[in-house]
C-alpha cells in the first residue's frame, strides 16, 4: 500500500495528527509528545511578553522540524486576528496561520463571520490560513470563496473533550466542500480521533485531551494510532453487510420474472 | 522620556533603540516581534530604529496555545 | 472558484473503459454501495451495472424510503404546452425535424391565452412550454411575449426549448420563467454529431454547457437527461448521472432534476440504437434515486399508465398530466402531428384519482414568485 501523504499549504506531512502546546502541565513533556504521536504540526499563541520575570519559551521546546501553526486566539474581531497574524509571520516562522476569533467566554465559539472576513484578508496577503469555524456549510462555502487552506470545524466547543457533536454537520462538510476539513476543538478520545478520520476528515488537531491527560506521552501515542487507523479504515472502505429482502418483491415484482 | 511598554509607561533614554531597550530587559530579539505605533518593526531593524517619546510598544512572543 | 465546465469532466472519461467497468462489478460492490450513507459516482456505477439487476428489491426498498423521506408521498403535477414546432434543426430522431412533412404551427399570444386559460381550468399550476428551434419565428422575444401571456395563469413556467445564452435565460428568468429543462439527447459527442446533422442544434458543447447557464441565469430549477435509445443507453445514463451530481455540487441553491425518456414511435421512423426495456429503466431510476437522495425525477407520458403506476414509489418526483404533444392541441381541434406518440392520455382528474388511490398527494402548486423584474404586459 503506497504511502498516505497528507499535502498542504506546499508542505508534505505523513501525519494527520495535529496537536498543541497549550494547557501543559510542564511544557518540556512537548518534544516527547511530538515523537510519540508523529505528528508534525503544531500551534502556538502570540503574546505579550512577560517583561518583568524570566518565564521559559515554548519555543525552546518545539522540535525543529516541525511545521509552526501559530493561532490567533485573543481576536474577537477580524481586524484583531489580521493583526496577530501579520506580527506571528513577522516572527519568521512561516506562513501558516490558524483563524480563531471568538468572542464569546462562555462556550469559545468561533465567529464565522469574523473568520471569514479575516480569512480573505490573510489569503490575499499569502497566507496559508486555517480558519476554526461552527461546522456549518454556508460559513465554510465562504471560507472556500475566500482563499483558506482548509477547514477546521470544531467536533465540539474548546476544551470539553466531548467528541463529534457535530459529526452530522462535519459529514456533510467533508462531501460538499471542495478542501480538506481538519476537525479541531472537542475531541477527547483517540476513538473520537477514529472516528473522524473514518468519516473521511482530512486531519485532526487533539491539544486539550493530550495535554491534560495523566500520562501525556501514552495518550499522544494513542492518538496517533488512532489518526492512523481511522484514515487506514477510511481508505480501504467499510465491509459488505448483507441488507434482507423480503422473499416476495412488493415494490419490484410488476417487472417479472428474471 | 516616557514609552508605553506592553501597556506600561517606562523611562527610557533619549534615543534608545529597540534593541537596546530589549538587552536592557534581558530578552533576546530573536523571540520576539514588536509592533511600534501599530506598525510591525521587522526584526533586522532593531539596532537602527530609534524610540520617541509616547511611542507605544508591543513585545510579543509564541506561548503555548492550541 | 473552478473554471470547469461539464465537458471537461467528461473529456477525462473518454478513454475510460465503462462497459469494461460496468461488466467488472459484482454483487458485494452494489451491496456496499447499498449500505453508504453518501455513495459517490463509483457507486452509481455499482448501481447501473449488470450485476444490480438480481439486487434490484433491495435498491427498490432503499430507494423507496429515500423518496418518501426527501419528498414525502406527493407527486408533482405538470403539462407541457407546444408554442410552435417550426424548426430549422435535422435531428434525425424527431418529429419535428424540419425535413418532416408536418402541419407547422406557432401560436398566437390570443390563441396562447385560451390553451393557458384552458390548462389553468385544469387546476395545473406548473406549465412547461416548448418549441422547436426557430430564432426567426419563435425567438427569445416571442418567448418574453408569451411569458407576459403565462404569468398570468401560472406561479412557475419551465422552459424546453433550443439552447441560448446566459443572458438570454436572464431576460426569460426576469419575465418569470423559473425552470430550464434541456434534454443533451446523448453525451456520446460523435453519435450527437450523426443524429444532429445540420441546423444550431447540431453544437454539442453549446448544448452541454447550456443547463449551467441556467443556473448562472438564476433559473430555480434545472432538468436534464439523455434521449434513452439514441445510444448506448447505459452510458447515457451514467453520464446524466454524472452531470446532474456535477450541477447539484456546483449550484447547490438550485432544484436538478432528471427525466428519463425512452425512445417512443413518431412521424419520422428513427429505429433506437438500444432498447432501454421497464427493467432498465427501473434500475436506472433506482440508481439516481440512491446516488442523489434529493434529485427530482420527471416521467413523462412516453410511458404507460401502467407504468407510471407501478414507479411511484420508486423515486419518481414529477409527473405529466393532461397532455398532448401538439401545438394548440389542448384547446384546437383540428388533426395536429406531435412530437412523440403518448402512452399515458389521461386527464388531470384521471391522474389525481389514480394518485390518491395509491396513497399520494397531487400537488399542483410547490411554487409562489414574490415579485417579477419585469411589468407584466397589459
Amino acid at each position: 500500500m503506497c504511502e498516505d501523504i497528507f499535502e498542504i499549504g506546499g508542505v508534505k506531512l505523513n501525519s494527520r495528527l495535529f496537536t498543541g502546546t497549550g494547557k501543559y502541565g510542564d511544557d518540556s513533556v512537548i518534544p516527547d509528545v511530538c515523537e510519540a504521536s508523529g505528528s508534525q504540526v503544531i500551534t502556538v499563541a502570540l503574546r505579550r511578553m512577560d517583561l518583568e520575570s524570566a518565564t521559559g519559551n515554548v519555543m525552546d521546546f518545539i522540535p525543529k522540524h516541525m511545521q509552526l501553526l501559530p493561532n490567533t486566539s485573543g481576536a474577537r474581531t477580524a481586524e484583531e486576528a489580521v493583526r496577530i497574524a501579520r506580527l506571528a509571520r513577522a516572527m519568521g516562522c512561516g506562513d501558516w496561520i490558524k483563524i480563531e476569533v471568538i468572542s464569546d467566554n462562555k462556550y469559545l465559539l468561533p465567529d464565522g463571520y469574523e473568520t471569514a472576513k479575516a480569512t480573505e484578508i490573510l489569503a490575499k496577503e499569502g497566507f496559508v490560513v486555517f480558519p476554526y469555524v461552527n461546522a456549518d456549510l454556508y460559513v465554510a462555502q465562504s471560507l472556500v470563496n475566500a482563499g483558506a487552506a482548509a477547514v477546521m470545524p470544531l467536533g465540539a466547543p474548546i476544551g470539553t473533550n466531548r467528541g463529534l457533536k457535530t459529526r452530522e454537520m462535519v459529514r456533510i462538510l467533508i462531501e460538499e466542500i471542495d478542501l480538506p476539513i481538519i476537525v479541531d476543538a472537542g475531541i477527547g478520545r483517540p476513538s473520537e480521533a477514529c472516528e473522524a478520520m473514518e468519516m473521511g476528515a482530512d486531519a485532526c488537531l487533539v491539544n486539550t485531551a493530550i495535554a491534560t491527560a495523566s500520562d501525556p506521552l501514552m495518550m499522544a501515542k494513542a492518538f496517533g494510532r488512532a489518526v492512523k487507523a481511522g484514515r487506514e479504515a477510511y481508505l480501504s472502505g467499510p465491509g459488505a453487510t448483507k441488507v434482507h429482502a423480503d422473499a416476495s418483491s412488493p415494490l419490484t415484482g410488476f417487472l417479472g420474472g428474471e | 522620556m516616557v514609552v508605553v511598554l506592553n501597556g506600561k509607561e517606562v523611562n527610557v533614554t533619549e534615543g534608545m533603540t529597540i534593541l537596546a531597550l530589549l538587552e536592557s530587559k534581558d530578552v533576546s530579539p530573536q523571540v520576539v516581534v514588536v509592533e511600534r505605533n501599530g506598525d510591525i518593526v521587522p526584526g533586522e531593524n532593531f539596532g537602527t530604529t530609534s524610540l520617541n517619546d509616547g511611542d507605544h510598544l508591543e513585545v510579543l512572543r509564541f506561548v503555548g496555545g492550541g | 472558484m473552478s473554471k470547469v465546465s461539464f465537458y471537461s469532466v467528461l473529456a477525462e472519461y473518454a478513454s475510460v473503459p465503462l462497459d469494461e467497468q460496468f461488466a467488472a462489478v459484482t454483487a458485494e460492490d452494489v451491496r456496499r454501495s447499498l449500505n453508504k450513507m453518501t455513495p459517490t459516482i463509483e457507486d452509481f456505477m455499482n448501481f447501473m451495472s449488470p450485476a444490480a439487476v438480481p439486487l434490484l428489491e433491495e435498491m427498490a426498498q432503499k430507494a423507496s424510503r429515500l423518496t418518501a423521506q426527501n419528498f414525502g408521498r406527493a407527486i408533482q403535477l405538470f403539462t407541457p404546452l407546444y408554442l410552435s414546432n417550426f424548426c430549422s434543426n435535422h435531428c434525425v430522431y424527431c418529429g419535428f425535424n424540419c425535413k418532416n412533412k408536418i402541419p407547422r404551427d406557432q401560436l398566437s399570444l390570443e390563441q396562447l391565452e385560451v390553451e393557458a386559460k384552458a390548462i389553468a381550468d385544469t387546476g395545473l399550476k406548473h406549465l412547461l412550454i416548448l418549441t422547436g428551434e426557430a430564432p426567426a419565428k419563435a425567438g427569445v422575444d416571442y418567448l418574453e411575449d408569451c411569458m407576459g401571456v403565462l404569468r398570468n395563469h401560472f406561479p412557475s413556467v419551465s422552459i424546453e426549448v433550443f439552447a441560448m445564452d446566459q443572458d438570454e435565460y436572464a431576460r426569460l428568468v426576469a419575465t418569470g420563467a423559473d425552470g430550464l429543462t434541456m434534454f443533451q439527447e446523448t453525451y456520446n459527442e460523435e453519435l450527437y454529431a450523426t443524429l444532429h446533422p445540420k441546423g444550431p442544434k447540431k453544437d454539442y458543447r453549446y448544448r452541454l454547457d447550456a443547463p449551467e447557464r441556467g443556473c448562472k441565469a438564476g433559473m430555480r430549477v434545472v432538468t436534464i437527461g439523455a434521449l434513452l435509445g439514441l445510444g448506448d443507453w447505459h452510458r447515457d445514463a451514467f453520464f446524466t448521472g454524472m452531470h446532474a451530481a456535477y450541477l447539484m455540487h456546483k449550484y447547490p441553491e438550485v432544484d436538478i432534476s432528471v427525466s428519463p425518456p425512452r425512445m417512443r414511435p413518431h412521424a419520422g421512423e428513427y429505429q433506437p440504437a438500444s432498447i432501454a426495456d421497464d427493467r432498465d429503466l427501473v434500475q436506472y431510476m433506482l440508481a439516481l434515486r440512491l446516488f442523489l437522495p434529493r434529485l427530482g425525477i420527471t416521467v413523462s407520458t412516453r410511458e404507460s399508465a401502467e407504468f407510471r403506476e407501478h414507479i411511484l414509489p420508486l423515486g419518481v418526483t414529477k409527473m405529466s398530466a393532461g397532455v398532448t404533444t401538439a401545438v394548440g392541441g389542448h384547446t384546437q381541434e383540428h388533426d395536429q402531428v406531435g412530437q412523440f406518440e403518448i402512452a399515458d392520455t389521461r386527464s388531470v382528474d384521471e391522474m389525481c384519482d389514480m394518485l390518491r388511490r395509491c396513497g399520494y398527494q397531487p400537488i399542483f402548486k410547490d411554487w409562489e414568485p414574490i415579485e417579477l423584474q419585469a411589468k407584466a404586459s397589459a
